[in-house]
């Protein structure tokens, strides 16, 4: 399949528009052009797709399913909606994708220590099963208040074999883990890859974790028109760094007829200061290697943002997400931390499906969508991960646990 | 013919200052200090006692929310920082207080998304009017600093980038060509903060950067003794030292840290025969 130069889908960084770049320490140019060029080299070799395609296969469980949802649709104004069930992937959610195409590529490289930053702890744990599959050594860098409420993870994490660093300074998430795992790399460059868990950071991670998620759209774009006979009329996806959004629009992106929607993690509402609304909220800015939109003051200090997701809890965003809400592409809204908990309570209830909490952020923005796109429409939801990880949040939240019960 | 352009060839105070202490003899002594830091009137106040005990160049850090090229002391003594309120403005405001008392050329250390937001320009011309030399970017490669290579250049000022032990020779003649006061020889891969070793990279790492066609080559990361002030100034042209002088405010007060600049002044002078 070749792409046009003036598709959409073409892009392939360090930027996108106005947004990208490579704003690193001088020391780790060096790890990042080798990185590229070795990602250069494992593109257009046969053998490293026909290994990453066989992974998939025997270990993720690829191709995930799709599942039309039509009890839960029932309060979506009628419109019909279909799940691509990256809950179903071994560990939980779509992170897994792109860790085994990044830890094919460390071996390659030849290295044999890799290092990742986690929010929700689904990216970690991920990186830490590969590591174990391929018998890397393995640290995880964690914010601390996510160690906490994401303390089931850790625990997988440490099963696994790695090696769990709680994060004390900042904001304790995901942003200051991101500081200190690139700290690890400036300092440990030479044995060590940065398994970076989203589209954001410096290039080439934007386009190299797009590459390995687009896999998600390019599925469910055939599955959808082999179950319905036609394109759906929007794709949606929750967005953190942007990840599981950016793997299912790839594949729609030259669709003018397929409209995107990402949904950002409203928290306690964008009218405070206790959100995640990266694109809604946001200014152009420079964090963590790259130039896209962020969470900042006057000054240009990132400002901490908040969701009841760890996976969504970042004052960043990947830059090639700027860019599609720049040229009007794709559109970003806001979903609150009590819409996506409405949203997980009926999902559960009307389908058997209990999903990641993040993941709820983009069903309860599909909800509001299909009322207004109505009963004759098609929206595909991007089920990035399963809820399993958050039964503590979520026993808490709607009361669940008997008094007296042990902790989970 | 009508060459209009008459300015007279820019010099760096930095550059200057740097020659005249290897024409000496010696090497430069480099001094960071976290601006705002344990307050923005003591940290003007040490930065003067600093400049005043053998500092050659100060090197001011705008405290910053997510420094990723900072070890736990200096990233600690930011976080202070922001937490007492300091904004950049208070930034120029000590840069005008510091070089109202002491000649000593003043360098402003930051991440580059301050300067973004402020604006590049803005930040350029606020800087040299509060007699500020120039800026040291620790995330801003030249690759994608073009803003600030004109901004540099219109406003007169200093741009130091970085060099690092794995840097290809490429780009360390890129560091070179592009950095005007001088270049930031990276010691060791690796972050800010006390050592008990200087590298060894740092000595091969000048080496290159001679060959790269530098004559200001300074070395930092990992110092805090007059002894391996001297080590480095052997073959560097300046030697940076910033956690131990912050650890030495944090642990001792304007005294101590006065007291450490002046012996590790003792460790830059005379190391060789003066030309
Ligand atoms: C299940 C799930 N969905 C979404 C996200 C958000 O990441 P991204 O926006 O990169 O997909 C996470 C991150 O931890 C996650 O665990």
């Amino acid at each position: 399949m070749s792409i046009e130069p003036d598709s959409l889908r073409a892009q392939v960084g360090p930027y996108f528009g106005d947004f990208g770049g490579r704003f690193v320490p001088e020391s780790l140019v060096a790890a990042l052009d080798e990185l590229s060029a070795e990602y250069e080299l494992a593109k257009v070799d046969p053998a490293f797709a026909a290994e990453l395609t066989e992974l998939h296969r025997s270990y993720t469980g690829r191709p995930s399913l799709i599942t039309e949802v039509p009890r839960f649709a029932a309060h979506g104004g009628g419109a019909r909606i279909i799940l691509k069930r990256e809950d179903l992937n071994h560990t939980g959610s779509h992170k897994i994708n792109n860790v085994l195409g990044q830890v094919l590529l460390t071996k390659r490289i030849g290295k044999k220590r890799v290092i990742a930053e986690t929010g929700a702890g689904q990216h970690g744990v991920a990186t830490a099963t590969a590591a174990a599959l391929f018998g890397l050594d393995c640290v995880i860098y964690m914010g601390e208040v996510d160690t906490e409420r994401q303390a089931l993870n850790v625990a997988r994490m440490r099963l696994l074999g790695a090696e769990v660093v709680s994060v004390t300074t900042g904001s304790r998430t995901l942003k200051d883990a991101i500081n200190d795992a690139m700290r690890d790399w400036v300092t440990n460059v030479e044995t060590t890859n940065y398994v970076f868990g989203t589209v954001a950071g410096p290039h080439p991670f934007p386009a190299m974790v797009r590459d390995f998620q687009k896999i998600i759209g390019e599925e469910a774009r055939q599955q959808v028109l082999d179950l319905t006979g036609r394109l759906p009329d929007a794709v949606t996806a929750c967005v953190g760094g942007g990840s599981n959004a950016m793997g299912i629009f790839h594949a729609f992106l030259d669709d003018p007829g397929v409209g995107l929607y990402g949904f950002e993690a409203g928290g306690e509402g964008i009218e405070g200061l206790r959100h995640a609304a990266t694109l809604t909220k946001g200014r152009p800015g420079v964090l963590h290697g790259a130039r896209s939109m962020m969470l900042q003051d006057e000054d240009g200090q990132t400002v901490e943002s908040h969701s009841i997701s760890a996976g969504l809890d970042y004052p960043g965003v990947g830059p090639e997400h700027a860019w599609l809400a720049s040229i009007g592409r794709a559109t970003y809204l806001p979903v609150t931390d009590a819409e996506a908990m409405d949203a997980l309570r009926l999902l559960s209830r009307t389908e058997g499906i209990i999903p990641a909490i993040e993941s709820a952020h983009a069903l309860a923005g599909t909800l509001e969508l299909g009322k207004r796109l109505g009963p004759d429409s098609i929206i595909l939801v991007n089920l990035s991960g399963r809820g399993d990880k958050d039964m503590e949040t979520a026993g808490r939240y709607f009361d669940l646990l008997d008094a007296g019960a042990q902790q989970l | 013919m009508t060459n209009t352009d008459i300015r007279p060839a820019f010099t760096s105070t930095v550059e200057a200052r740097i020659n005249a202490r290897r024409a000496a003899g010696g090497g430069a002594l480099i001094g960071y200090l976290p601006l705002g830091f344990p307050t923005l009137t003591e940290s003007i106040d040490t930065a003067v006692a600093i400049a005043n005990n053998g500092v050659d160049i100060l090197e001011l850090g705008l405290p910053y929310s997510d420094p990723v090229m900072d070890g736990p002391v200096i990233q600690a003594a930011t976080v202070q920082a922001l937490a007492n309120g300091f904004r950049l403005k208070h930034g120029f405001e000590a840069v005008a207080a510091i070089t109202a008392q002491v000649d000593t050329p003043v360098l402003v250390m930051t991440y580059w998304n301050p300067v973004l937001q402020y604006g590049v320009d803005r930040f350029a011309d606020d800087l040299a009017a509060a007699g500020g030399a120039g800026l040291i970017t620790p995330d801003l490669i030249p690759d994608d600093a073009q803003s600030w290579l004109d901004a540099s250049e219109r406003a007169g000022l200093d741009r130091v980038f970085l060099a690092a032990p794995s840097s290809s020779d490429e780009r360390l003649v890129q560091a070179v060509t592009q950095s005007r006061g001088f270049v930031y020889a990276v010691s060791t891969m690796g972050i800010t903060g006390a050592r008990s070793d200087v590298d060894s990279a740092a000595r091969v790492l000048v080496t290159r950067l001679r060959a790269a066609g530098s004559t200001s080559a300074c070395v930092g990361l990992g110092i805090s003794t007059p002894a391996q002030v001297r080590e480095v100034l052997e073959y560097a042209d300046g030697a940076i030292v910033g956690s131990a002088l912050v650890k030495a405010l944090a642990d001792g007060g304007v005294a101590a840290v006065a007291r450490l600049a002046a012996e590790l002044a003792s460790g830059a002078r005379d190391i060789r025969a003066a030309v």
